[in-house]
């Protein structure tokens, strides 16, 4: 039994550490395409002080720590790439507070998106956080620390704009707060003192995010979706731009996919509106589907599909049972709203050149100032070939993002590899600062955004 | 086996490991999933069982006894069909008790399981007790042994032999008798109903059991069967069919329901409590009735039926089921499911938290006193709360 096992056991107590084969099996596994890491340890603290003994442990004896989230950035990043620990941080699932005031939620890192969801539902049901289309058990810190973006990114931008204050514990063991709450006991705010970002974005290469403040915003009590299709993808762009100068909209997606077949080739919007009543809906509506789109459906461009009332939850999971074979993993990238047409075709041909239903899907953040577009590649996890297949599609699309001058989120190895490659050297050196500085024992999940 | 000969081999691999299985409806929590919440380790989620065995059905890791207690640690309770969103969602558990049965058969199970399964085979019963000891606990009740009567009582081990559950089955038979209902039981000539071996994967021992018990039922001329168990329950009606056993069969909660439906028994004496109702994942999630215990509850007067955060299709399992009510591979934790579920019991303010199944009845009442809730909550099973009603003690 080695020294570090007994050290992990002391500080988080026996079940919650393991080396046994089948808890390594288990945590060395993405759910995308990235081939398993095995880690040495799989630990699943509950307190913020376990999580800084275990890096203070880790710093020491100089083993790689991995945190774990939902597990569902389907790239890889929470894997175990050097061995070490993967650290399950799903045991913080405390939601501390909310306050209804300044519209602001703290939580624990393992809070998942469901029970976020849920909470505000039961309890402050005139509040709602921007939910990304992960599954539910997606973390709320998860997300942050690979920018993620929810279903209010159109109004409010990436999920990571919506942080009021971390708390992170550094790679050495150090807590330390950020925002209001450094220096109050309110979370309320990230500004306005010395921004110290260095922990959005990273993949957990420099500090464990153990409490986020984020923030809340108005539910209204009528939801609801809007449909509409057009055939040429070149529209795209022009009916974004119009309709997020009406303000009017909550989430506005544009998607194309080859599943089901009648439909491949046309290009939907959906269009999630919301309002206090039905005097509100009806000219939210008006203004978007007749007063903007009205043109492109008399002149044969467009069709209106329909506006749903209530919202069904995203079953995102559905797409890797397309080959029967309980996998999938997307590139998503941040691109400028323009390149949609381009990301579709250009997309549509690497799924069709792979034999892949293509799946391209492209969400508006912010007043139109980028979209995260997405290229999905479903594949049989019991087919190596078809494996083999989404590999090859996803590297070529990496490679697709940067030629089209967006920016891959969320990389893999591979994906970052290209990022870094094309980097400002300047800014590619203050991240190698950055990173020296935090972690001088380069313990934090290794493998990830190396500079070399 | 190997991969290629297990039943489920074309489906195994589908599991995204999405985690839906793991919510109730609302996504209030994780803990959705008995084994999961007692470890919170991704090899105790639904997902890292399928994957598991997977991976041991394709050597990529060996049998161990940690391997066996994950697999043995799912109590059947059968959220993780009820909350997964992909079409196979119907086979999981069946992938579970598969791969169970490949244990079984290559003599791979762990220890409790084995005694569980042996004292079954030897006794007739999980808990190794004599056979003629079986109808002890209907002494002096004035409970007839069955001759033709228009039902059969079918008790199942734990009423049988648990003496806390004990208590209920002769209430519940003293009940009946008051309402009137011809019925007998089969005292020590009862057997284990077998629906527990079936979920732990002995195929045979399960087979012969429901074969002896379709064989004594037809000597004997049973017509009807009422059970005090769900697990008895869903083994008469969804398995017996299989061994030419079609008896119709009732949960005890839809025949109290239909008498005082039909004003053969007065509950009109009333009782004044706040109670809030757990749903057997035998009853519920397995075979769809969550109505009739509520409608028994709340036709007696006084009765303030609260419902948990969790229920319905969204209960949290005790933790009994699957043999765990024996095997106790979730015990000792505050995290222990039964545990959890009476503080989310505590929280509704009840005072009763009433039960329809004498497996989640002893786990239940057992987490009572391991969490200190003796003076806020009394664990009741329904047919007691009715013989209360009935001055029947």
């Amino acid at each position: 039994m080695s020294s570090v096992y007994e050290s992990l056991v002391e500080i988080v107590g026996g079940e919650h550490v393991s080396t046994q084969a089948e808890e390594l099996y288990i945590y060395s596994f993405d759910l995308g395409t990235t081939e398993p890491h095995r880690p040495d340890y799989a630990v699943a603290p509950r307190t913020t002080e376990e999580i800084q003994e275990i890096l203070r442990l880790a710093n020491r004896e100089k083993v790689p720590v991995a945190p774990l989230g939902g597990g569902l950035s389907l790239a890889g990043l929470a894997l175990p790439l050097k061995g070490g620990i993967s650290l399950d941080l799903k045991r913080m699932d405390t939601i501390l507070e909310v306050n209804e005031k300044s519209r602001y939620v703290v939580v624990e890192c393992g809070v998942s998106q469901g029970q976020l969801t849920s909470y505000l539902e039961r309890h402050h049901p005139t509040l709602m956080h921007s939910e990304p289309g992960a599954p539910p058990m997606a973390t709320i810190a998860g997300n942050m620390a690979i920018h993620g973006q929810g279903d209010l990114a159109h109004p409010y931008g990436f999920n990571s704009d919506m942080v009021n204050g971390l708390e992170v514990v550094l790679p050495t063991g150090e807590v330390c707060r950020f925002g209001s709450c450094s220096v109050s006991t309110q979370w309320y705010t990230n500004h306005p003192l010395p921004d110290v970002g260095l922990f959005l974005g990273w993949a957990g290469t420099t500090g464990i995010i153990t409490r986020v403040s984020m923030k809340l915003f108005p539910h209204k009590s009528i939801v609801g979706a809007g449909q509409f299709v057009v055939k040429d993808e070149n529209l795209i762009p022009e009916i974004i731009h119009k309709i997020t100068h009406t303000e009017m909209v909550h989430d506005l997606v544009a998607y194309s996919q080859a599943i089901p077949p009648f439909s491949s080739g046309l290009h939907h919007l959906t269009i999630n509106l919301s309002a206090d009543s039905e005097k509100e809906l009806a000219f939210k509506m008006e203004l978007i589907f007749d007063d903007t789109l009205g043109h492109y459906i008399r002149s044969g461009d467009g069709g209106y599909l329909g506006f749903n009332r209530g919202l069904q939850r995203p079953q995102v999971s559905k797409t890797s049972d397309w080959r029967k074979g309980g996998g999938f993993e997307y590139v998503g990238s941040i691109m400028p709203v323009e390149t949609y047409p381009d990301c579709y075709r250009r997309g549509r041909e690497i799924s069709e050149k792979h034999g892949i239903p293509y799946t391209v899907l492209g969400r508006v953040i912010g007043m139109s100032h980028a979209m995260m577009f997405s290229w999905t590649y479903a594949f049989n996890r019991a087919d190596p070939e078809t494996m083999d297949q989404a590999r090859e599609a996803l590297h070529e699309t990496d490679d697709l993002v940067l030629e089209l001058d967006g920016a891959i989120w969320k990389p893999g190895t591979y994906g970052q590899k290209l990022v870094m490659e094309r980097m400002d050297p300047n800014t590619l050196n203050l991240m190698k600062k950055v990173k020296q500085l935090l972690d001088p024992n380069g313990i934090m999940n290794p493998g990830n955004w190396e500079v070399s | 086996m190997t991969l290629a000969e297990y039943k489920y081999a074309d489906t195994i691999h589908r599991c995204f490991r999405c985690g839906y299985c793991k919510f109730p409806v609302n996504w209030m929590d994780v803990n959705n999933c008995p084994a999961y919440a007692r470890f919170r380790m991704e090899t105790y989620s639904c997902g890292g069982r399928l994957w598991l065995t997977k991976a041991w059905l394709s050597n990529e890791i060996d049998w161990s006894e940690h391997l066996a207690q994950i697999l043995y640690s799912c109590t059947a309770c059968k959220n993780c069909e009820e909350k997964c969103p992909l079409r196979f969602n119907v086979d999981i558990f069946n992938m579970i008790q598969a791969a169970r049965a490949e244990m079984v058969e290559r003599g791979l199970v762990p220890a409790a399981v084995k005694e569980f399964l042996e004292n079954v085979q030897r006794h007739g019963n999980p808990y190794g007790n004599a056979r003629e000891g079986r109808g002890e606990w209907s002494q002096e009740t004035g409970i007839e042994q069955y001759q033709g009567q228009d039902y059969l009582y079918y008790v199942g081990c734990v009423g049988s032999y648990d003496t806390r559950a004990q208590q209920t089955a002769r209430t519940l038979g003293k009940v009946l008798l008051r309402s009137g209902v011809s019925f007998g039981v089969l005292g020590s000539e009862e057997n284990c109903d077998g629906n527990e071996v079936n979920a732990l994967g002995e195929e045979t021992l399960f087979e012969m059991l429901a074969e002896e018990n379709v064989r004594k039922f037809k000597d004997l001329g049973v017509t009807n069967i009422v059970t005090l168990s769900p697990h008895s329950y869903n083994a008469f009606k969804n398995d017996y069919a299989k061994y030419d056993g079609s008896f119709p069969v009732l949960h005890y909660t839809q025949l109290l329901r239909d008498l005082i439906t039909d004003g053969k028994l007065d509950v009109s004496g009333g009782m004044n409590a706040r109670v809030t109702y757990h749903d057997p994942c035998f009853l519920g999630r397995w075979n769809g009735e969550y109505d009739a215990p509520r409608q028994v509850l709340s036709a007696i007067p006084g009765i303030e039926l609260v419902e948990m955060e969790k229920n319905r299709e969204s209960t949290l399992c005790c933790g009994g089921g699957g043999g765990n009510f024996y095997t106790d591979f979730l015990g000792g934790s505050e995290n222990s499911p039964a545990r959890i579920r009476v503080r989310e019991a505590a929280t509704t303010g009840a005072s009763v938290l009433a039960v329809a199944c004498p497996n989640c009845m002893t786990m239940l009442e057992d987490a009572v006193k391991a969490e200190g809730l003796e003076d806020k909550l009394v664990v009741k099973d329904v047919s007691e709360i009715v013989g209360e009603v009935c001055g029947i003690g």
